[in-house]
């Protein structure tokens, strides 16, 4: 078992206080779904736990100028129950109700699920799509903003420093957000991590796209934007024929790996089936609410 | 290691309890309290076994640390009945409807059906098994442990 420190800051002051000069043992703990399970597992040297729990500052979720700003301490409950998120991101709203089950999403943490960087991460793709920002502030109080396709680097790796903080996680309103669409798909329905994951959001003109975000998880050693997908839709009208391409397209900016839930050509397969399904969704439901506009 | 004080009410008793920083509520409750209703099986998340309620919510007691359910409000399953031994309707509907074989998963899913039940007394089928997701059940089959819970539901 762990050895260790607690720490049960309240507000961020007292959590850099608590910090100073210790940075290199500080391990954060939010909803410990991950953190417990792992440290069990490991045998890992004494550390300070710095239980984040209490600070009540990042729980908020806000919207301010066309930009939601959601606390890294979100739950995914609260997150799948908000009116600010289901209107103005549904895809992560639709995410967060994927993740495991009533009992994890009660404790799981949207900035816990990012620090942990699993390329299943659910919240990733409607993150990537929604072109999220993640501020985080470190010791001595640097702050910075990194774009969320900077974010990750690999199988549980992020640009986070030792002791850096996710403090809260932003993201601009889309033009439409009715015009996006996100796909779990798992091998059942109860717990399962995703085998494949699709998040788009698309600027639509009647049957026209004008922009187009496509994020995919489990299919690359971390959460991916699909830029050359991308590119290929954009400028197009949605048919049965540029779905098509697309498809085909998107088989290049993946590199799924085969492991217990599926091989490597399964995820490629069911990766351009999902794509089109997600984008012929997102583009039906934009057009729907474009022609209302006229 | 730094141990704390820490004070919290457990089935409406109220506990002053020293705890270690690595101790998991689920031994608290089990090896401190006495309390052995609440089971540890997987003790990774995985199977609901050790599902209590925190202030209302229902948490897993084996990824849940001691030190930070400080003032929490708990009931475990053995608060669940009346104190003088009445039980809870859905206890009385899981025996009912056999819902309950070798009992591990029981406390759990009485908890679980407890919860949804405050929050929406008219559950659907489907929101009970989404409800339940999260716990495993080597025995019945589900069927029996959704009718105990349905037929708790206002129609
Ligand atoms: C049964 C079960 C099912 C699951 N199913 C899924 C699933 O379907 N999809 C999925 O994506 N995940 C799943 N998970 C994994 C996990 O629940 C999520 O990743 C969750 O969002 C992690 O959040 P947390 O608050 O529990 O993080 P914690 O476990 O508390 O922390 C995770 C990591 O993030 C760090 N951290 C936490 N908060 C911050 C912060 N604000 N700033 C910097 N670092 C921070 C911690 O130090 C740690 O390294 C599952 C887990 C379990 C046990
Ligand atoms: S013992 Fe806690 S979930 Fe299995
Ligand atoms: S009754 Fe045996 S596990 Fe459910």
């Amino acid at each position: 078992m762990i050895e260790a420190e607690y720490v049960a800051p309240s507000n961020l002051g007292e959590l850099f206080k608590s910090i100073e000069g210790r940075a290199e043992r500080v391990k954060f703990v939010a909803g410990c779904t991950n953190v417990l399970p792992d440290l069990r597992a490991q045998n890992p040297a004494p550390m300070l736990l710095v239980d984040l729990t209490g600070i009540e500052e990042l729980r908020r979720i806000e919207e301010n100028n066309g930009v939601i700003s959601i606390g890294s301490l979100a739950t995914m409950t609260e997150l799948a129950a908000s009116e600010i998120i289901r209107t103005h991101g549904p895809i992560l709203a639709s995410a967060a109700r994927a993740l495991g089950n009533p009992l994890t999403r009660n404790r799981a943490t949207i900035g816990g699920n990012i620090a942990d960087a699993s390329p299943a991460a659910d919240t990733a793709p409607p993150l990537l799509a929604l072109e999220a920002t993640i501020h985080t502030e470190g010791a001595s109080h640097a702050k910075r903003e990194i774009p969320v396709e900077e974010f990750f680097i690999g199988p549980n790796q992020t640009v986070l420093n030792q002791g850096e903080l996710i403090t809260r996680i932003t993201f601009p309103i889309p033009k439409d957000p009715s015009a996006s669409s996100h796909i779990k798909f798992g091998l059942r329905n109860a717990m399962a991590i995703s085998v494949v994951s699709v998040a788009v959001v698309l600027e639509m003109q009647g049957n026209l796209c004008h922009r187009a975000r496509i994020a995919l998880g489990s299919v690359a050693p971390k959460p991916i934007r699909a830029y050359l997908t991308e590119k290929e839709l954009e400028g197009r009208k949605i048919t049965e024929e540029v779905l098509e391409s697309c498809a085909e397209v998107v088989k290049k900016e993946i590199s799924p790996i085969t492991d217990i839930r599926a091989s490597a050509q399964y995820r490629e397969h069911v990766t351009g089936v999902l794509l089109k399904r997600a984008l012929w969704q997102a583009a039906r439901e934009g057009e729907n609410s474009t022609n209302g506009n006229i | 290691m730094n141990k704390r004080k820490v004070t919290f009410t457990v089935n409406g008793e109220r506990h002053e309890l020293v705890v270690e920083p690595n101790e998991l509520l689920l031994n608290v409750l089990r090896e401190k309290l006495g309390l052995t209703g609440t089971k540890y099986a997987c003790g990774k998340g995985q199977c609901g076994a050790c599902t209590v309620l925190v202030n209302g919510e229902s948490f897993l007691s084996c990824l849940t640390l001691a030190v930070a359910v400080d003032g929490a409000e708990i009931r475990t399953i053995e608060g669940v009945a009346e104190p003088d031994g009445t039980l809870d309707p859905i206890q009385e509907a899981f025996l009912d409807s056999s819902a309950i074989q070798c009992g591990f998963c029981t406390p759990g899913m009485v908890l679980m059906g407890r919860e949804l039940l405050n929050r929406n007394p008219r559950a659907t089928e489907e929101e009970i098994r989404e409800q339940i997701k999260g716990n495993l059940c080597r025995c019945t089959g589900y069927f029996s442990i959704v009718r105990a819970i349905k037929s708790c539901c206002e129609k």
